[in-house]
């Protein structure tokens, strides 16, 4: 008797030691079953980890299921992934990295009572996203078990974004059973939804079903998924255009600009955008070799003003040494013009070598929303508005500063300024810093989608001209629309003409549009009629 | 406006005709006559050397009638140029015949790889060199007057024409590069094996080769002094100079424009034509904006609106070219680009402009003032 209360005691002790880790205990107890070989031990602790509902116990689930929990020869039960390695009980960081773990293997029977296991226990789970996860392990298990279960956590079911996705998974596995009405209704939720499953399920019923009503109700929810799908495709070409237009709009800006107060158009001017993208990486460089790592994400935004004073820099000088000595002859402007951009292209090349230079999104530009069906990532989310920042800028100095109202005077009537004081020499000069300035900024923007390479400038140099040809000068409204509808055509008739005939198209429409407007969408208004 | 024709006194016309036909003898007989250890002796890969800068000559020669005399710098005669030259390049095709890798007595190889049963229907006739050398002039020369009647018609001048044209050849270099487009893609034309029966790697046919192209410069040059000289000319300049004021006088600029301008589209087409049988293949990248600005620097180099000029600002530029590239391939790029700047800053009248001195300084003051007036509206 008292040794039972001396034993007794002790249990007690080593309960209240164990106090806050009764779940551990227990889980790890359930747990201890998994093992490398043992196939039958492994599921027998799938089992007890499943019914013992500790929400801990799914994450061994999950991690048994991706192949990524081992066991150490201490018997303790690790998460290894490529990131590091963590205590799958505790949740605790195992440092080292251990090497000598072993994979928990699996068959394919016991992966298909691992998937129903998750998928049981995750219904039942507190957090949405593990309820979402059992769905879709529900989903490849399609018994009429994970059916009926299926429909019981829909009807407990609270949140409406996890209530559709089961919504969608009861459709799925009714289409699987054999009663029509509810096969009918689940053809009905189908309908419309994107999900790539929901498509294979639904046209191998179209193809094979012998029900008549199923078939056509089948064919109809595919042609309804099609369409939806065709207008998500459109949707996404819009946003893709909208954000070429964005960095057109960086590009043309500048070009339009010059254009409208000294008359000639600078051809070396791609190469400010191909400058502010070299200049974003060597501030990437520099970050990475002088910052600490934390610090790294912050390089875009330190880029931005470099790339746009090293490319308004450049601008000025092209202005100031070359452009200034060639008023008056736009025609030898372009010759010049072009010389300095090759100049620029072999200078970087002989610095930057010939070959493309790598720069990467911060951690966060990477990533996307979606937003009605369409994926909008981060990155060209945030080019637009970026964009659309320069241009409140440019905006606001064209029409608020003082130098901006100079720049208008010059634009209208370059000798009618000059005579009431304006020094248009300054305003010429400064007009080209300004918008080299913007292009270096696009050229930020352009190293974020794309590659930085020396003749990054020519393949937009084209374009950006197109934009100020069908936008016309002097006015930023043209210059926005040009930009916009340009990219967003470019775009539209990639999927229909592909990308190169979409181009072509593209030229000839622009060529035909300035039969009617030969001076672009936007025409300065006043007397100065063209000599 | 008759100190344009003053440049071009009887005795620099003499001189003119003196040396092409210089040009026409001299590479035949340093080649074949003078014996192969002499210093003198031209060596083979020379002559179609030789015969690619009277292409090119031809192709400056071109641009300088439009660019020159009308005032209008096309940024895409390597459209026209490539036009002619892929015109050629399928008649030269066709002449492949079943000596093709495939050996396939209709299509050319690149067809046969693509899988096409049958010759498309804009490849049909080009088996006849009459056809297709109808069809050198006639392509190039309906592109331009399409172009041409659809830009001037809507009075596109000066950079907005230049920007347009970029544009144009630009079109066409992504156009080119498509395999369904009939013209083999990426690779363009190539391999070809003969003309007219004479084998193309024969060092005769390439200074027959060689000699068609100086004789198709002495055409060109002829007639581009005779259209200068005539009243046509006259017109081209004042257009050039103020073209409203032209259009005010009630002359008709857009035909003067649109004639010039198809006539310089079918000269630079020829110079393709010639080009192609003589560097052995045309692919796309000849339509790249690059190629065609380069052909303005020629221009300018020798002397913008001289017409003498252009074919020897093509000589030099191409020359230099050659011979940098041999010897320090990396500054090239950087010479070419200085070119670009210096001559327009330093050398606006070019070579020739230069050494006519002042007999130019006249219409220079005219345009300068006019263009000023430009700026101002």
């Amino acid at each position: 008797m008292r040794i039972f209360l001396r034993v007794w005691l002790a249990m007690l002790v080593l309960s209240a030691l164990g106090t806050g880790s009764v779940s551990a205990a227990s889980l790890s107890e359930a747990s201890a079953g998994l093992s490398p070989r043992d196939f039958a031990a492994t599921g027998a602790a799938i089992e007890a980890i499943a019914s013992g509902g500790d929400p801990a116990g799914l994450g061994i689930l999950q991690a048994l299921s991706d192949g990524t929990l081992e066991k150490l020869p201490d018997g303790r039960l690790v998460i290894a992934t490529s990131a590091g390695a963590t205590d799958a009980l505790t949740g605790a960081a195992v440092t080292p990295m251990p090497t000598d773990g072993s994979k928990i293997r699996l068959n394919n029977r016991l992966r298909t009572q691992l998937r129903a296991a998750i998928g049981r226990f995750g219904l039942t789970s507190p957090d949405p996203a593990q309820r979402l996860a059992a769905v879709d392990a529900l989903l490849s298990d399609r018994s009429p078990e994970a059916f009926t279960r299926l429909e019981e956590a829909l009807a407990r079911e609270q949140d409406p974004a996890v209530a559709g996705t089961m919504r969608f998974g009861v459709a799925i596995l009714a289409l699987s059973g054999t009663d029509k009405a509810k096969k009918l209704a689940a053809v009905e939720t189908l309908s419309g939804v994107l999900d790539p499953r929901a498509q294979g399920i639904l046209s191998e019923l179209a193809s094979s079903e012998a029900d008549p009503d199923l078939k056509a109700a089948a064919n109809d929810a595919l042609s309804a998924i099609a369409q939806k799908r065709f207008w998500i495709d459109i949707a996404v070409n819009l946003y893709q255009g909208i954000s070429l237009g964005s960095i057109l709009l960086l590009a043309a800006v500048g070009l339009a600009v010059t254009f409208g107060v000294a008359g000639v158009i600078n051809m070396a001017h791609g190469e400010m955008l191909m400058l502010g993208a070299y200049a974003t990486f060597v501030v990437q460089q520099i970050f990475r070799t002088y910052l600490p790592p934390s610090m790294i994400d912050w390089y875009l935004i330190a880029a931005i003003p470099a790339a746009a004073l090293v490319a308004g820099f450049f601008g000025l000088l092209i202005e100031r040494g070359v452009i200034r000595f060639l008023y008056g002859r736009p025609l030898e402007t372009l010759l010049a013009t072009w010389g300095i951009s090759l100049i620029l292209q072999q200078v970087v090349r002989s610095v930057f070598g010939p070959t493309n230079r790598e720069v990467a999104n911060p951690s966060w530009m990477t990533g996307a929303v979606e937003f009605a069906g369409v994926t909008l990532t981060y990155n060209r989310l945030i080019i637009i508005v970026f964009s659309l920042l320069v241009l409140a800028i440019v905006w606001f100095v064209l029409q608020r500063s003082r130098f901006g109202l100079e720049m208008r005077a010059v634009t209208q009537n370059r000798r009618m300024a000059a005579a009431v004081g304006i020094d248009t020499a300054r305003v010429d000069a400064l007009t080209f810093a300004l918008g080299s300035a913007v292009a270096g900024m696009g050229g930020v923007a352009l190293s974020q989608v794309g590659n930085v390479s020396p003749n990054l400038g020519t393949l937009y140099i084209v374009d950006s001209f197109m934009v100020v040809v069908f936008g016309g000068v002097g006015q930023l409204a043209g210059t926005v629309v040009g930009a916009l509808t340009l990219g967003m055509l470019n775009k539209l008739m990639e999927p229909f003409a592909g990308a190169v005939l979409a181009k072509v198209l593209l030229l000839v429409i622009v060529i035909l549009f300035i039969q009617k407007r030969p001076k672009g969408l936007f025409v300065l208004k006043g007397r100065s009629a063209e000599v | 406006m008759t100190e344009r024709t003053t440049l071009l006194t009887p005795p620099v016309r003499v001189a003119m005709y003196a040396v092409l036909a210089v040009l026409l003898v001299i590479v035949p007989f340093l080649n074949q006559w003078v014996p192969t250890d002499s210093p003198f002796h031209m060596p083979d890969y020379a002559v179609p050397l030789l015969g690619k800068y009277v292409c090119y000559a031809l192709l400056a020669l071109s641009l300088d009638l439009v660019w020159g005399l009308a005032g209008v710098l096309s940024l895409g005669h390597g459209a026209f140029f490539a036009l002619g030259g892929y015109v050629m390049g399928m008649y030269l095709m066709r002449q492949i015949g079943t000596r093709g890798v495939y050996g396939n007595p209709d299509l050319p190889d690149f067809m046969v790889f693509l899988n096409w049963k049958e010759l498309p229907w804009y490849w049909m006739g080009f088996d006849q060199l009459p056809f297709a050398l109808l069809m050198v002039a006639f392509v190039p020369g309906l592109l331009a007057f399409v172009f041409g009647w659809f830009a001037f018609r809507s009075r596109i001048t000066g950079v907005y024409l230049s920007i347009i044209s970029q544009a144009l050849t630009y079109a066409l270099m992504l156009a080119f590069f498509r395999n369904d487009m009939g013209f083999g893609g990426n690779n363009g034309l190539t391999d070809f094996k003969d003309l007219l029966g004479f084998p193309l790697q024969a060092i005769e046919t390439r200074i027959g080769l060689y000699m068609a192209s100086v004789v198709a410069l002495g055409i060109g040059l002829w007639l581009s002094i005779r259209i200068a000289d005539a009243p046509l000319g006259r017109l081209l300049i004042a257009i050039r100079d103020a073209e409203s004021r032209a259009r005010f006088l009630g002359h008709r600029v857009l035909a003067a424009k649109l004639f010039v301008w198809t006539l310089s589209a079918v000269m630079a087409g020829v110079a393709g034509a010639l080009y192609v049988p003589q560097v052995g293949i045309i692919n796309p990248s000849e339509f790249a904006p690059a190629n065609s600005i380069e052909v303005a620097i020629w221009v300018a180099v020798g002397g913008r609106g001289t017409l003498i000029g252009a074919p020897l600002g093509a000589f030099i530029v191409n020359g230099a070219k050659s011979w940098f590239t041999g010897l320090f391939p990396e500054l090239w790029l950087f010479g070419l680009g200085a070119l670009f700047v210096a001559v327009t800053l330093f050398l606006p009248k070019g070579v020739i402009g230069t050494l006519a001195g002042l007999n130019l300084r006249r219409t220079k003051v005219t345009t300068t003032k006019l263009e000023a007036e430009h700026v101002g509206a």
